[in-house]
């Protein structure tokens, strides 16, 4: 069925070219000492699925557990309480340090951004290569850490419990320090590519929309993510010399830490959210086969979140014993990012109006991220309003809204881009009906899960509890079916998308009729991008059928 | 709309409760609208405007009108809310003067209130229905929260300094109170009563440590029992035998047993080790557990900690022999207050 979208495409095929950036040399060491940007997206992109396949065994456990008050399974007690706090830890740590926040920018950005650019490389191809060992190193370090001894701190490594308690924290405090680093190196990567190496021809708002949010992305990642270094390095230090930052039994103050912490983490959200904004910026406007509406509102909005992200970070703690004024203050800050968000939203429904909308596997992942993230983003309001956080803070509610944000919006939509991109990564089509099963699976068992969680969340059920009130057994239960549907939908999905890659290469140039450059390449490009410097002659998501001067 | 508001929300039981649910049905409905009309544009359009060969899109790259109109009314929207959010928080940010004051003290894992006369109880506090009161708390080890859903109230509690947190009761009865900032294995375990009472049963519960002493005639062990949950010995020691994951040794059989301790000695259970391993529970730790007991000095009363033993003692001996336990127990104390009768053993 892919296949016959291409005659929709404005741009006629070429005739695919024996050598290609897979072929081109041959062997691990080939690939272990590649400064080919799509060779590291491609790496990137295996390992930070691993830690999905990791990070998505652990979220199966935790809801196992909670089965059942009891933590019954078949006659046995599935895990001790300490064994579901480091299960949850894990998952946490997993999912947001190995997984999240280099999913987009590093596996899918790092394979897109220079084709979309017009650019052959990256500016900096080593400081890449150097980006990805880094995140290698920080992986295995946090296995490590995971095997001799798991820590139990939760994914926030609150003090004085993270200071105090046994485990290999310093290790995994150590570890996501040095991820921290590639995350820095892949921004300033990406920030120095978008400034130079435009192709010519192409103005800041001439860029595609994906580029200018994974842009906004990279500045958050240069300017936030030092500070969590910073903050890590003085929790190891608290903990290996006893010196008092945090730990008021040294003198030190444990809502310092979540300052800093939140300092970093909460521009963090917007590291895991923008370039998930951004992919659906480019598949609502292919798939419906019409310019962007408003583009220049959605490339502002994105930068403007990536500004707001910096000032919003006391929100996390209207409870946790910062001033009253601060309170106030961030609650009225919080709500202004409502309103870039809100104008994403808008432009995206403008964009369908009227369009030719064909339902591809990757639009029915932009339309379920425009429903998963909607009921994420509005329930945001709930837990910035003031007198209604203080009761839903700590809460299932907030576990349920960040994962409507997170998995809603970042993971869909980086399946659903993966899916928008596979043909130009791998050369080939995957099967259409398996992949939009998947999808469709994925959504239900999503809703299932998290929706259920609002209700236990504003009913009182405190987030990280091993036991719970046998009240909350139905809903509880319910989640966890929703899980293995969730669970179902993956490995559907994984199962197609790696079947595909046992059939030659099928895949056009330009299977969805994309405007912007990475489509007049080959599928799978060359080695070096475009056969010559490409010229953008017009205007990304420019769908006028007779061509128009730039 | 009240059995919407009660699926979503728990009972209300302070004076914060109306407004607080207000917003939140408010804000409910807001989303609830909003939400409907994405779906319903997201939904709607690709099915109206679903493909078909050769139809050709406008091309329509920006309307200012449009998007002012989508910015600002969201913008107003945000404000207002924002004001509506403040009014209710700036009430439960400032405790009125007059409201009682008690002392919380949270550590892993035990809730320990402590009241103006210096009473002091664990996992299980009372206050007066009508009557403002106001929690000044304070950590032992590491962060706590003090969350009452019903309350609608909630705030960390932090070592090293002192948070407050307060409302007015205006339910009578139980209310739950519960530990919502992550402190460890037993975190999920950190439960307390909140009993609202009237006036004359607060009184009582202030004199005696518990309605139930009331009843005169209750043996020790019963009288125990009821310590044995409401003191929290529940949340780490099981009475059936079985090992809690987080916690300390069962108390089926160990009665008159020889408890081998992680020192290699073995030391017998009686009425003497009880009482000492409640007052400093770090002096000998039974193999294989860990030192993770908090004291209870000054928690208990003298029958209340006479209660336990007898608890304990009820649950049963060694069953494989050993020396026979000693009876050492005296009867409780007269309560205060109260003549003649006394919770005597035997008499039912």
């Amino acid at each position: 069925m892919a296949n016959t979208l291409t005659s929709r495409g404005k741009i006629a095929d070429h005739p695919r070219p024996e050598v290609n950036y897979l072929n081109a040399s041959k062997g691990i060491w080939s690939w272990m000492t590649t400064v080919d940007h799509k060779r590291i997206g491609v790496m990137y992109l295996v390992g930070v699925l691993t830690a999905f396949l990791m990070g998505g065994i652990f979220a199966l456990f935790v809801r196992l557990s909670l089965l059942n008050p009891k933590h019954m399974l078949f006659g046995k007690v599935l895990m001790s309480a300490e064994t579901y706090n480091r299960v949850f830890t894990l998952h946490g740590v997993i999912m947001v340090f190995l997984f999240i926040i280099p999913s987009i920018p590093a596996a899918l950005g790092n394979f897109v951004l220079p084709l979309m650019l017009g650019a052959k490389d990256v500016a900096f191809p080593r400081l890449n290569l150097a980006s990805f060992y880094l995140w290698v190193i920080g992986a295995v370090m946090a296995v490590c850490g995971m095997i001799f001894g798991a820590i139990d701190t939760g994914w926030t490594f609150y003090t004085p419990y993270s200071t105090t308690t046994s485990g290999t924290v310093t290790l995994m405090v150590m570890a996501v320090f040095i991820l921290g680093f590639s995350s820095i190196f892949t921004g300033i990567n990406f920030v120095a590519t978008v400034h130079k190496l435009r192709a010519p021809g192409m103005g800041w708002f001439d860029m595609p929309l994906f580029v200018w949010g994974i842009y906004s992305t990279a500045i958050i990642q240069v300017l936030a993510t030092p500070v969590l270094g910073i903050t890590l390095c003085l929790l190891a230090l608290e903990r290996v010399f006893s010196i008092g930052i945090f730990d008021p039994k040294l003198g030190g103050d444990p809502v310092l830490f979540q300052h800093f912490f939140w300092f970093y983490s909460h521009p963090a959200v917007y590291i895991m959210i923008l370039p998930g904004m951004a992919i659906i910026s480019e598949l609502i406007p292919t798939f419906s086969r019409k310019t962007m509406f408003g583009y220049r509102a959605v490339a502002y909005s994105s930068v403007s979140l990536a500004l707001l992200s910096f000032i919003v970070w006391g929100h996390h703690m209207f409870v946790a014993g910062q001033s009253q004024l601060a309170t106030v203050i961030f609650s009225a800050l919080t709500f202004l990012v409502a309103i870039p968000s809100g104008v994403k939203m808008f432009n995206w429904l403008g964009t369908m109006y009227k369009g030719n909308i064909s339902l591809e596997t990757p639009m029915l992942y932009a339309i379920s991220f425009l429903l998963l993230f909607g009921i994420g983003g509005l329930t945001g309001i709930f837990l910035g309003t003031l007198s209604t956080d203080v009761h839903l803070t700590d809460t299932y509610f907030v576990v349920a809204h960040f994962h409507y944000v997170m998995m809603g919006g970042t993971v869909i939509a980086f399946i659903g881009g993966l899916h928008y991109w596979w043909p130009k990564m791998t050369g080939r089509m995957y099967n259409e009906k398996f992949g939009a099963l998947g999808c469709v699976l994925v959504f239900i068992g999503f809703n299932m899960t998290f929706l259920t969680q609002f209700f236990l969340g504003s009913k009182g059920m405190p987030r990280r509890y091993y036991n719970y009130l046998d009240q909350y057994q139905p809903l509880h239960a319910f989640s966890t079916y929703g899980s293995w549907v969730i669970g179902l939908g993956m490995m559907i999905t994984a199962v197609n998308l790696l079947a595909s890659l046992r059939k030659p290469y099928d895949a056009p140039d330009n299977p969805w009729g994309g405007t912007t450059l990475e489509w007049k390449t080959s599928s799978p490009p060359i080695e070096h991008n475009f056969e010559e410097q490409p010229v953008l002659e017009r205007a990304p998501y420019d769908y006028r059928p007779e061509p128009v001067a730039h | 709309m009240e059995w919407l508001r009660s699926l979503m929300l728990p009972p209300q039981g302070s004076q914060f409760a109306g407004e607080v649910d207000n917003v939140y049905m408010g804000l409910f409905w807001l989303c609830g609208v909003l939400f409907v009309g994405i779906a319903a544009a997201a939904i709607g359009f690709a099915w109206r405007y679903r493909y078909k060969p050769g139809r050709v899109t406008p091309h329509q790259t920006h309307n200012t009108t449009l998007e002012i109109v989508w910015t600002v009314i969201p913008l107003l929207l945000c404000v207002a809310i924002f004001f509506w959010g403040l009014n209710g928080w700036m009430k439960y940010a400032v405790a009125p003067g007059e409201a009682m004051e008690i002392q919380i003290t949270a550590k892993k894992w035990l809730w320990q209130f402590e009241y103006p006369d210096g009473t002091r109880t664990a996992n299980e506090i009372h206050v007066v229905l009508n009557k403002p009161v106001r929690f000044v708390m304070t950590s032992e080890d590491v962060l706590h929260d003090f969350f009452v859903p019903d309350m609608r109230v909630k705030h960390d509690i932090i070592p090293g300094r002192y948070t407050e947190v307060w409302f007015t009761p205006t339910v009578p009865g139980t209310h739950h109170v519960t530990c919502a900032e992550y402190c460890g294995k037993g975190h999920s375990d950190m439960q307390a009563k909140l009993v609202v009472d009237n006036e004359a049963d607060f009184q009582k519960f202030m004199e005696t440590g518990g309605t139930e002493w009331e009843d005169y005639k209750m043996k020790p062990a019963e009288w125990g029992r009821i310590q044995y949950e409401r003191k929290g010995c529940s949340t780490c020691h099981s009475i059936d035998g079985s090992r809690i994951a987080s916690g300390g040794p069962s108390w089926k059989g160990i009665w008159g047993k020889m408890e081998k301790m992680n020192d290699g000695k073995e030391v017998l259970v009686d009425a003497d080790y009880v009482r000492e391993s409640m007052m400093q529970p770090q002096a000998k730790i039974v193999a294989g557990y860990d030192p993770i007991m908090p004291t209870f000095q000054g928690l208990l009363r003298e029958h209340e900690i006479q209660g336990l033993i007898a608890f304990i003692k009820s649950l049963g001996n060694n069953p494989n022999g050993g020396p026979p336990a000693p009876t050492v127990l005296s009867l409780p104390p007269k309560p205060a207050g109260a003549s003649g009768a006394s919770g005597t053993t035997g008499t039912k």
